[in-house]
């Protein structure tokens, strides 16, 4: 039932905050969220929903980490460490890093970004979270029932013909989460194209937008490839349909190939909205327009078109032809280059900007450092020479782990604390925040940096056991002490922006005093976005250095607590506006 | 680095050295960009911190050359290092042609190794230093993979077609060997060791099929077993004072003190070694020393075997196999039967080549075993 | 950023038909065009993977493909061929009768891409029941009848009829889905539901979805029944 009644006298655009009609307090009825085609409310669905799947294979993944200090494990057996280390993976990959930006972050914000109502298609989004929620309670179903220890990659002959009967169940979850991202891909791509605002031109989208579409033209053109893939290991066990079998004459590595060549673009649709928020923050916290705009759009673009045509990297030593390796080597340096602009063009943004240290901030600066080493670490696996020692080791988990976590993992942290006020109309702690980023980043490089070390030594990854090479153990301890570190890193944010939705500080419509169409509305949002559709009339970042250090110099001469700074400022901001 | 504390693998192959060249030099570059982008951060991130009073006027937002170089060079160092990337690929991918061919099989979870000469082994593999050797490998089941860290060398074995991989060992030692792909349960228990020898060792140890050194029938075993306990001491090719002559005693009548015979079969042997004063010999007195609690069975059987023969070749007890048949045939017993004589002959052929079609040493036990006891019933 | 408000929104006539996200119907039109071809490049995608992974196998076994698929039954697979492109011909009349608004026109086009649909199905339910009976679904009893392989390896023929039946089968269930949808879409059209009278769009995507349809079929049945000796 609608707490308060909207006031006509109310202003669209208000400074100060009101308890007037937003998308939260419209309806609280638990039907209207059920049964909401609302874009914000399917965003806050998705934060709910992969919050706790994230939990869920944080806690695999703080097994696995316990575990592995001994040569000979501690509590598990090897069959259940082999289910737990698949139960990580699956979980984290099909249902945290695929959906965290894009469905929470990018379903929030994109129609806000280009001035729009809604997304599209507001009823094909929320059958996206449908999917999503029913995918993932038919994989977390095989997970009770027993798990699947086949990894989340599910090489065939192992998957099809080996392993035991809960694959299916779980391969059917994640086929149904699937046409999840599906769908949520086709909403992104229509929505850009045609539901802009007036003026809203393709070159005054906020980067994140441009990241957004990218995305959304990887997951329509690559995952309905895996889907078919996985269909077939269910054909094999369930209908008897061999497609891959190697006694009938089939060939276990076609599926590899039909795998990674989703599996691969699905990194970048792990990282793509990652780079999209990294460019909003950049932008917002340097208070400067970002470097070289046109190439990080282009690059984007060119990311998730090249990113289809190296899937071959992942198979180097699978006993396919040295040509063909040749040429996925080749095609993966190139890959690198964008990626390595992007990183310019950040760092470049910084320059003769009025940089505020800020908790996204620290965030995104985390994020070039983090994502620099990982993708840098990318090339020694793209290097032919070195790839065929260094493959199927810790090195290659160390080296994903920095771009998912290191990059994804902390892009998302980052989007989610700078949107936060505008999500729930809630301030959170900033000092409790902006340490808490700092110990993300300190507890990741203790996490992850021995497993570089340890990988070049050779240890094998999913392996349970290695008492063969005892030598690898104090890494696994270095490792799993600062794993302890990112755990309560991570347990940290969970509290306090939770406890921040009944006891933050209300927030104004713009408390960074950004720049973006989301910014012009009040925080939180009506139901409709905006209570008009504004014209746009310039590019969005449109920052003035100078200016803006002057603003600076006069809200510092105020002298407010550091914590209220950004919300006195923006108050200071409104009132030299009008 | 520190020996107890191991950061890097060791070098071991012909492979290592170019491999680890290339991985330093991207470990540099990844070094520097990393640390050319973390102090471009911190720099402006202090410098341009909100409120200082840097210089902010005529900010750049494009710069088609700083943009040009900053693509074309990591472009450049890019290339180079997929060069040589590939050309150290490309010599990893085609083995020399005198490359010795060993077969890998791998299954869940253990490795068959087999040589081309016959030799088998489980979860390891030796080979000499300096020579090459191609790896022809195939699965029984799922996709396995086999992993020389040492060697850098690692390659997806998979079920269905033969993958192969090749390297040249280079340093002696024990190296690990892991199977490095995913296989189910105990994927992680699915190693071993590869043993690099010397060249010399390792033409000993494959010619003596896959053991240190040759392996002893139980009659060379019994001889050296004779002499370590001293036997021949007392017991020489003649009877003397202190000791019967034991050279032709097998099923010989003997007689004791007290005037009761018994024949010299095995019964009596085996007391005569471990109590020997229940049976002392006409004319002799307790001096034997007692054996019993000394030795076990199967010391017991090895001179047992020895005792049967000692004495009955030509040019006394030899420690060589085929002349251990030698010494059974020109012993008392009449013609050798035709099974012994081809015994013989076998392995007479097959213990001088070590490519041929493979024996093992099971074998060569049953040979000689055989010919002893067709000769012994032909008694 | 600089942006004014617009007062762009209020005061047309409001079209029954016109979703609340959407400024005006050719927004809404123009939405709903490009989200059925960019799902129609996923469901591409979707087929796609399966018709490499049968060139795959039919390049590495070419013989044993063709002898094993003369157990398939040409006639029964050109009455579905016909069967389906005469469908896409009515679906086709029915988007004609929708945009002139013509409802009995749609409903009577409708009804027979719908009996062509149903045909479709019957004739297939044959051609399973005459594998099954033969001995031709992979599993352990394939190939106990060994004529009806005409001289196929076993093996590879297990696997020629693996992707038969995947492959059609998947097709039939889209197919199955396409009868449902119409049948929606022809219950909507009866009712006089302004969501298709007054505007042609819901069964244009309809149609599009059909085409499709017929399409994948196109391909499939010249690749699966038409094979030429090797």
């Amino acid at each position: 039932m609608s707490a308060i009644p909207a006031d006509p006298n109310v202003t669209a655009v208000s400074a100060t905050p009101r308890t007037e009609t937003n998308y939260l307090n419209a309806d609280w009825s638990i039907k209207s969220w059920l049964l909401t085609g609302d874009h914000k409310r399917i965003g806050i669905l998705y934060l709910v929903t992969v919050s706790f799947f994230f939990f869920l294979g944080s806690i695999a993944a703080g097994l696995i980490r316990y575990e592995l200090t001994a040569p000979a494990g501690f509590i598990l057996e090897s069959e259940t460490y082999n289910k737990v280390f698949s139960a990580h993976g699956i979980i984290m990959v099909f249902l945290f890093l695929i959906v965290a930006i894009p469905a929470i972050l990018g379903n929030f914000l994109l129609p806000l970004m280009i001035g729009a109502r809604d997304m599209a298609f507001p009823r094909l989004n929320l059958l996206s979270w449908y999917l999503f929620m029913i995918g993932g309670a038919c994989i977390m179903g095989g997970m009770i029932n027993g798990g699947v220890d086949s990894g989340w990659t599910f090489y065939v002959p192992y998957s099809s013909m080996y392993a035991n009967s809960n694959v299916t169940m779980v391969l059917t979850g994640i086929f149904i989460a699937g046409f999840s991202s599906i769908t949520t891909g086709i909403n992104f791509i229509v929505t850009t194209h045609k539901m802009r605002a007036p003026g809203m031109t393709w070159f005054r989208l906020p980067l994140m937008v441009w990241a957004l579409y990218a995305t959304g033209v990887v997951i329509i053109l690559g995952t309905p490839v895996v889907a078919v893939t996985l269909l077939c290991i269910i054909f094999e066990r369930v209908f008897h349909l061999p497609i891959f079998s190697a006694e009938l004459g089939g060939d276990p590595v076609l599926f590899q190939h039909l795998f990674w060549f989703y599996s691969h673009p699905a990194v970048y649709i792990m990282i793509l909205p990652a780079f999209g928020v990294q460019s909003e923050l950049i932008a917002n916290f340097a208070r400067k327009r970002v470097f070289g705009y046109h190439l990080i759009a282009f690059s984007s673009l060119a990311i998730a078109g090249l990113g289809f045509l190296v899937w071959g990297h992942h198979m180097f030593i699978s006993s396919e032809s040295m040509y063909q390796g040749v040429v996925f080597s080749l095609i993966s340096f190139l890959v690198a280059i964008p990626s390595a602009i992007k990183v310019f063009n950040w760092t470049a943004t910084l320059y003769k900007g009025n940089i505020r240290l800020q908790t996204p901030m620290i965030y995104a600066l985390g994020f070039i450092g983090l994502f620099t080493i990982g993708g840098l670490t990318g090339l020694f696996l793209g290097c032919l020479g070195t790839d065929v020692h260094l493959t199927n080791t810790y090195f290659i988990v160390a080296h994903f782990h920095y771009v998912m976590v290191g990059g994804a993992v902390t892009a998302f942290l980052g989007g989610l604390h700078y949107w936060w006020p505008k999500m729930t109309g809630r301030l959170y702690p900033e000092s409790i925040a902006k340490w808490n980023a700092v110990l993300v980043f300190i507890g990741f490089n203790l996490t992850f940096f021995p497993q570089f070390i340890v990988g070049f030594m050779g240890m094998p990854r999913r392996y349970h056991y290695y008492y063969f090479a005892p030598e690898f153990q104090p890494y696994h301890i270095m490792s799993t002490l600062g794993s302890t570190v990112l755990a309560l890193s991570f347990i940290i944010p969970g509290l306090y922006l939770t406890r921040s939705l009944t006891k933050g500080a209300k927030a104004s419509a713009n408390p960074w005093g950004a720049h973006g169409l989301e910014w012009e509305t009040s925080s939180p949002p009506p139901t409709s976005n905006f209570l008009q559709i504004p014209v746009v009339l310039d590019e969005v970042y449109d920052f003035d250095p100078v200016t803006e250090h002057e603003q600076d110099k006069a809200a510092q001469a105020l002298e407010v607590p550091s914590y209220l700074s950004n919300e006195a400022k923006s108050i200071e901001s409104e009132k030299e506006k009008r | 680095m520190f020996s107890n504390f191991p950061a890097t693998p060791p070098q071991a192959s012909s492979f290592s050295r170019e491999h680890d060249l290339i991985f330093y030099a991207l470990l540099a570059l990844t070094i520097i960009f990393t640390v050319m982008v973390g102090i471009g951060v911190i720099y402006f991130v202090i410098k341009y911190k909100r409120g200082s009073d840097a210089d902010r006027s005529r900010p750049i937002y494009e710069d088609a050359r700083l943009e040009t170089a900053w693509s074309v060079i990591p472009l450049i160092l890019a290339l180079i290092m997929f060069y040589f990337g590939t050309k150290l690929f490309i010599t990893m991918r085609v083995p020399p042609a005198d490359a010795q061919e060993i077969f890998v099989i791998g299954k869940q979870w253990m490795w068959h190794v087999q040589h081309s000469n016959g030799v088998r082994e489980n979860n390891t593999l030796h080979v000499p230093a300096g020579k090459p050797f191609k790896l022809t490998m195939i699965s029984q089941d799922v996709i396995h993979a086999f992993y020389i860290p040492a060697f850098r060398a690692q390659m997806h074995v998979v079920p269905g077609r033969y993958t192969t991989m090749w390297f040249t060992p280079t340093q002696p030692g024990k190296y690990h060997l892991f199977c490095s792909m995913y296989c189910g349960t105990q994927h992680s228990e699915m190693g071993g060791t590869v043993v690099v020898m010397e060249p010399r060792e390792w033409a000993n140890w494959i010619e003596n099929g896959g053991q240190s050194q040759a392996t002893l029938t139980l009659e060379q075993s019994g001889e050296r077993l004779y002499k370590q306990l001293a036997c021949n001491n007392c017991h020489g090719a003649e009877d003397n004072m202190r000791a019967p002559s034991l050279y032709g005693i097998w099923g010989k009548k003997r007689t004791l003190t007290g005037g009761r015979s018994v024949i010299a079969d095995q019964s009596y042997l085996r007391e005569s070694i471990l109590r020997p004063h229940n049976k002392i010999t006409n004319g002799y007195s307790n001096t034997m020393p007692v054996y019993d609690g000394q030795i076990n069975e199967e010391d017991v059987l090895k001179l047992m075997a020895y005792i049967k023969v000692i004495g009955s070749s030509v040019g006394g007890p030899s420690s060589s196999g085929t002349d251990t048949a030698a010494a059974v045939l020109n012993g008392t017993k009449g013609t050798m039967s035709p099974f012994a004589a081809n015994a013989i002959q076998y392995q007479n052929s097959s213990m001088r080549r070590v490519d041929s079609t493979p024996t093992t040493r099971s074998g060569e036990l049953a040979v000689n075993a055989i010919a002893a006891q067709q000769e012994a019933k032909g008694n | 950023m600089a942006a004014i408000a617009s007062d762009h929104g209020h005061g047309h006539g409001h079209d029954e038909a016109l979703h609340h996200q959407f400024e005006d119907m050719e927004q809404q039109n123009d939405s709903y065009i490009v989200g059925m071809w960019t799902f129609l490049v996923t469901e591409v995608m979707f087929f796609g993977a399966l018709f490499l992974i049968y060139t795959l196998y039919r390049s590495m076994y070419q013989m044993d493909f063709f002898l094993a698929h003369e157990a398939l039954n040409v006639q029964m697979g050109m009455i579905n061929t016909f069967v389906l492109l005469f469908s896409s011909f009515t679906v086709a009349m029915s988007v004609r009768y929708a945009q002139l608004q013509k409802k009995w026109g749609v409903l009577s086009m409708l009804a027979i891409t719908q009996v062509c649909a149903g045909a479709f199905m019957v004739v297939k339910y044959f051609e399973y029941q005459e594998k099954f009976g033969h001995h031709l679904y992979p599993g352990p009893g394939f190939g106990s009848h060994p004529e009806y392989l005409h001289g196929a390896t076993p093996n590879f023929a297990q696997l020629y009829f693996g992707l038969y039946f995947g492959m059609t089968g998947l097709h039939g269930l889209h197919v199955l889905i396409g009868m449902i949808v119409i049948g929606y879409l022809m219950a909507k059209w009866w009712r006089n539901s302004p969501m298709v009278t007054k505007d042609y769009i819901p069964t244009e995507l309809v149609g599009l979805y059909w085409h499709f349809v017929d399409l994948v079929w196109i391909f499939l049945f010249p690749l699966m029944y038409l094979m030429p000796k090797p």
